[in-house]
């Protein structure tokens, strides 16, 4: 129903380790490289943001557990370039280009502008909201991707099924469940919704906490 | 091969064996693999590589955050437009961007503490705050932000008043969170400069708070 990377509310992890202030600090030059070759094969358009998150959740549990931050980021890239058909397996196996592309290099410049740029996630869309700011909502459960199984959603398991407030209003966004498996963009509306702590957890450590989520409007029924 | 391209992403393929077990188990290894391979076939320049790294190692981080916080302890109509609609506010200042699009700023008072996670991967508001610190990445705190925030912030030092409700935001589409921390006593009359070096990373995150003028949180 959930993959490996849905642990909202997972117990066994142990502490959470503070790091000093200021920018973050990679902690090994390879890092440095994961991150940049992620983001810069980004660039190459031959797949979108949720492909991306996807593609890491779609690691074997074996390997998400086992595998450090930019680990995951490297093997979710390798197997992306391979699937799309920009690298091949032989030139994976041996590390080693077979041949130039005819693409348009990924540059400098064009990173600058496409990091400046950003991508905004909102579209125009047809549906027309179904919820104000004050009304009450219930999750749908279980929480699965509805259009693939086994696919991309981005409801959390430990907010399957619960009770919640519409929050705010953020227009329509693009649906990660369509958009991650090339279904388009199937944009409708998206809420913050607000959850007392009391209606995910057995024990909520304090009576007046909330936690809230981003929920597309697919996601909500009226309770 | 155009046949694969039109599927891919299309079906989770968890029966097939993963590309990259064809790269060498080392992940520095791995990485310099994909460079040369990528850079070999002129898909991708050193250069670009470059400067993704000048940019997050060197540019962008938390002190664009800190400059809009301390904006809008000094500037009560600033305050006012941010809370209402961040995006095009920060934006005005040059913070916009890549894992930015839409932001929003949840305000700490006495009555509510906020702090933001991302359960599912690792949202962060990067314009802002620059790439997040590997706690916030890390299983422990993805897995427990939601669940047991008080215990979490106790990781950091932090204790709140126990009329102080927890509202904890998980970052689950492209909306992006930073946290306009409290304004610290005895900070009155103090210059924006001043007021932004007060403003800490975590405190944006809601796992810390601002620290007191002249040391200590």
């Amino acid at each position: 129903m959930t993959r490996v990377h849905d642990m909202g509310g997972r117990f066994g992890d142990g502490p959470v380790v503070p790091e000093p202030q200021g920018m973050a600090e990679f902690k090994a030059d390879w890092h440095k490289g994961a991150l940049a070759l992620t983001v810069a094969a980004g660039g190459l358009g031959k797949w979108n943001i949720d492909i991306g998150r996807h593609a890491r959740e779609s690691l074997s549990v074996k390997d998400y557990t086992a595998f450090s931050y930019y680990e995951k980021w490297i093997a979710a890239l390798a197997d992306l370039l391979v699937e799309t058909g920009v690298v091949s397996a032989g030139e994976l196996a041996s590390g080693q280009a077979i041949g130039r592309s005819d693409q348009e290099p990924v540059t400098g410049e064009r990173i600058a502008r496409s990091i400046a740029q950003g991508g905004p996630a909102t579209r125009d869309s047809d549906i027309a909201p179904a919820f104000v700011v004050g009304d009450t909502v219930r999750t749908r459960r279980p929480a699965a991707n509805r259009l693939i199984e086994g696919g991309h959603t981005r409801l959390p398991q430990y907010a399957a099924g619960a009770q919640g407030r519409i929050l705010l209003q953020h227009g329509a966004h693009v649906l990660p469940d369509s958009n991650a498996h090339r279904l388009g963009d199937a944009a409708e509306p998206l809420y913050t919704v607000v959850f007392k702590a009391s209606e995910l957890w057995a024990a909520p450590e304090h009576r007046g906490d909330e936690v809230t989520l981003d929920l597309w409007q697919s996601y909500l029924e009226p309770a | 091969m155009t046949g694969l391209i039109a599927t891919v992403g299309l079906m989770p393929h968890d029966h097939s064996e993963h590309p990259h077990a064809l790269l060498p188990p080392d992940p520095a290894l791995r990485v310099k693999a994909l460079e040369t391979i990528l850079t070999g076939k002129g898909l991708i320049t050193p250069g670009a590589l470059d400067e993704i790294i000048d940019t997050y190692q060197n540019r962008i981080g938390p002190q664009n955050g800190a400059d809009v916080v301390a904006r809008a302890w000094s500037d009560a109509d600033f305050r006012l437009a941010l809370l209402k609609d961040a995006t095009p506010v920060v934006a005005d200042l040059g913070y916009y961007g890549r894992q930015g699009e839409h932001m929003v700023v949840v305000e700490n008072t006495p009555e509510q503490h906020n702090m933001v996670v991302c359960t599912l991967c690792s949202c962060y508001p990067w314009p802002l705050l620059g790439i997040p610190p590997g706690w916030y990445k890390s299983d422990a705190y993805r897995a427990r932000a939601v669940r047991e925030p008080r215990k979490v912030l106790a990781d950091f030092g932090v204790t709140l008043p126990r009329g102080t409700a927890v509202r904890v935001w998980d970052s689950t589409a492209e909306v992006r969170y930073l946290v306009l921390p409290m304004r610290p006593e005895g900070s009155e009359g103090l210059g924006r400069e001043d007021l932004a070096r007060l403003v800490t990373r975590d405190s944006m995150i809601g796992t810390g708070l601002a620290l007191a003028p002249g040391g200590g949180a």
